[in-house]
């Protein structure tokens, strides 16, 4: 048994299972979006009524989320893979981090605009 | 025909180096790799290298040949040979001990890790603990492995941690003990194996399956580890 603390659920299989059910929602949410832009008319209205719906903002948190959590465990596994030297693999895990945070709390305030 | 061979005397060589080495073959013949080394070693008995049974056996003589990995004594040269030129160097990954003779410790304390034995709690029967014929198919493809490191040292993850990734030789090995319906020590074995390196570093790159001179699929062993993994967790 290795020890880890930086990855994202402390178990492999945790980690596992959370990057391929996020890759589903990620590519349900990308597969939506492309429908939805060659179906319809994209202007100012449909965007707008479309992000309107308490459905598609919960939708699009959950994808904003699952970015979060894939691109933390991907992200993880190539510093640990590359980034030998425990300060500097840190740091760029850090800054990775800040900036998950940084995109989910922005995504809330613009889809409920707060 | 010309043979390139990774040179490395840490006693008396700064730096490893390539020495290239012609070599006369005879005419009709598709001697292995093993013995335009033994020839080799004739011109020049400072060459080291590893060899035992010479018909794929023992494991010993892993080396990298044109840039695969692969045993030298059951590897025919008209397989490897490019453009009339051998390049001979050592098991990737793994700190060089001189010339193609590779320090192959990590390699054992990974496999050491997966408790590469049967663990059974119960009283010993008089005579031998059972095992149907369905079962016993079960470790086919598993029992065969011989240690060579091939598939371990062309593994990038590997590569990368050595300390921390047991690597497909090891895994696979787990996964002969996991699947053994006379072991008693499955809990243990899982409980040592859900880390995020030991197993999960596994990116299916699917290198050892492409060089294994056995012909095993460490692969696949490391995909029922995840389904066992994933069973025992949900």
């Amino acid at each position: 048994m290795v020890n880890s603390v930086t990855n994202l659920g402390r178990s492999g299989v945790f980690d596992w299972l959370i990057q391929r059910v996020t890759a589903y929602v990620l590519a349900l949410y990308t597969i939506f979006l492309f429908g939805f832009i060659l179906t319809s008319d994209v202007n100012y209205e449909t965007w707008s009524s479309l992000f309107d719906q308490t459905w598609f903002r919960i939708f699009t948190l959950l994808a904003l989320l699952s970015i979060g959590a894939h691109a933390w465990v991907g992200l993880w596994t190539v510093t640990t893979d590359y980034i030998k030297a425990t300060l500097p693999r840190f740091l760029v895990q850090a800054l990775c981090g800040l900036t998950m945070f940084v995109y989910v709390v922005w995504g809330i305030q613009i889809l409920w605009g707060l | 025909m010309l043979v390139s061979l990774y040179r490395y005397n840490p006693e008396t060589d700064n730096a490893p180096y390539m020495q290239d080495v012609e070599l006369e073959i005879p005419a009709g013949k598709d001697l292995m790799v093993l013995d335009v080394l033994n020839l080799i070693k004739e011109q020049d008995p400072s060459m080291a290298y590893r060899r035992s049974c010479r018909e794929g056996v023992c494991g010993s003589d892993g080396m990298n040949m044109n840039g695969k990995n692969g045993l030298a004594c059951i590897t025919p040269l008209s397989e490897v040979l490019k453009n009339n030129k051998l390049v001979l160097r050592p098991l990737p990954g793994l700190p060089v001990i001189r010339d193609l003779v590779v320090d192959m410790s990590l390699f054992y304390k990974q496999y050491e890790k997966v408790m590469p034995y049967l663990v059974n709690d119960t009283p010993a029967p008089a005579i031998e603990r059972y095992q149907s014929p369905e079962d016993r198919e079960k470790l086919d493809g598993l029992y065969e492995c011989i240690l060579c490191a091939c598939c371990s040292t062309a593994c990038p993850s590997f590569w990368w941690n050595p300390d921390k990734f047991i690597g497909p030789a090891g895994l696979l090995q787990a996964y002969r003990f996991l699947a053994d319906s006379r072991d008693t020590a499955q809990e243990e074995r899982l409980a040592n194996l859900d880390d995020p390196f030991s197993v999960f570093r596994c990116r299916g790159i699917m290198n050892c399956v492409s060089v294994c001179p056995k012909g095993l699929n460490p692969t696949r062993a490391i995909g029922h580890i995840r389904n066992l993994l994933l069973q025992r967790a949900t």
